[in-house]
């Protein structure tokens, strides 16, 4: 399986409020807010460190969390952030936005 | 409470309008929330129909931040691509802002500050026009519109926000005597030097009445909801910040200025305080607001 890339776009606002990530996208005005794992996810999203890498080094090495089960979340967690245009995802490392 | 000097109202000048054929224009300078925005139009009936609706608005001695020409046609000679039943159109293309609705079809540069309206004789669609233009020029300075009632009080404003049916009419019907309401709707901020402020705006809800054109420094900002008993309760951060969010009227899909406004909610947060009202349709519950 070819490794995931994750980015973060430039079409969103981002804060840190009260422990949660309050993410607004600029496209079509939706307010997130991620929970403690997903906002480590969002912000180690360089576009240059592969998903897995993230899961393990942010995730797994944070919170009692299963490996395997962290992962499969953190795909649904990038897929569901991708459609809503707040991250990009690639199999091949994704350059910053100028 | 500073009041602002609200002269009569009253038309600056007749010219002719190079956009409106051989009509004579005239102009009517309408200040909502210090910032000044001069109207021309060559009809008589829309410029009665302006000064009715905006009549404590009017401000003929400021300098204009943005100047429309409304020009009056029948429904059915609008340029508008939408249909009746279709929500409110704000797209920026090719340095402007164009702004549609069933009922107007409105172009703007905010380079020249310069807008034309085509629209008919009625007050909705300026009425629809001001808030978005209000909105766009706020968003760039902080400010911000919101679905909110608001009420002067003590020299100190305050706001009671929430969605259609979640009792801002009706919190603005119980107000005292000695309060004095900015707008059962649609409430005004401006972040300032020395801190945010509420303004008096012309958008009225069910109470179908004008506030009075005053500011004060804005002191609270209540969530409101409807329940057994008065209360004010505490409010985690993140989830005033997604109510605020959703009271904030802001109409344009434009990266920058959606930030702007995310940004300019979250600072809110942090200089006013967010609380909980829930209350009981009853005078009583202005015993909590002092």
């Amino acid at each position: 399986m070819s490794p995931m890339y994750i980015a973060r776009t430039r079409e969103v606002a981002a804060r840190l409020l009260g422990g949660e990530m309050m993410i607004m996208s600029a496209r079509d005005s939706t307010l997130f807010s991620l929970n403690e794992t997903a906002t480590a996810i969002w912000q180690a999203a360089d576009g240059v460190t592969p998903l897995t890498e993230i899961v393990e080094r942010s995730v797994c090495a944070n919170f009692e969390v299963d490996p395997v089960a962290a992962l499969r979340d953190a795909e649904e967690l990038v897929e569901g952030l991708a459609k809503h245009g707040i991250l990009k995802v690639s199999n091949q490392p994704i350059a910053e936005e100028k | 409470m500073h009041p602002h000097p609200a002269p009569p109202a009253q038309i600056i000048q007749a010219l002719v309008g190079p956009l409106m054929g051989s009509a004579i224009a005239q102009d009517v300078l309408i200040e909502i929330g210090a910032m000044p925005v001069l109207v021309r139009t060559a009809s008589p009936e829309f410029l009665q129909i302006l000064q009715e609706r905006y009549g404590g608005f009017v401000n003929s001695a400021a300098q204009p931040v943005f100047e429309f020409e409304v020009e009056i046609v029948p429904p059915s000679s609008i340029p508008t691509a939408i249909g009746d039943d279709d929500d409110l159109s704000v797209c920026f293309e090719a340095g402007h802002w164009v702004l549609e609705r069933g009922d107007f079809h409105a172009e703007l540069d905010p380079a020249l500050r310069h807008g034309r309206i085509w629209q008919s004789a009625n007050p909705y669609a300026i009425d629809a026009a001001f808030r978005i233009v209000h909105s766009l020029l706020l968003a760039k300075q902080g400010g911000l519109l919101v679905h909110a009632a608001s009420v002067v009080r003590n020299g100190r404003a305050f706001l009671f926000a929430g969605v259609s049916g979640a009792g801002k009419t009706t919190i603005s019907r119980l107000a005292p005597p000695d309060a004095t309401l900015l707008t059962d709707e649609i409430s005004y901020l401006r972040r300032e030097s020395d801190g945010y402020f509420a303004y008096g705006t012309p958008f009225a809800g069910e109470l179908a009445q004008p506030g009075e054109n005053v500011r004060a420094p804005l002191a609270a900002l209540y969530l409101l909801a409807q329940g057994a008993e008065n209360r004010i309760d505490p409010v985690a951060e993140a989830d005033a910040l997604r109510a605020v969010m959703r009271c904030i009227l802001f109409f344009a899909q434009d990266c920058e200025l959606v930030g702007n406004v995310f940004d300019s909610a979250c600072h809110l947060l942090q200089y006013v305080p967010v609380r909980r009202l829930t209350f009981v349709p009853d005078s009583r519950v202005w015993e909590l607001i002092v």
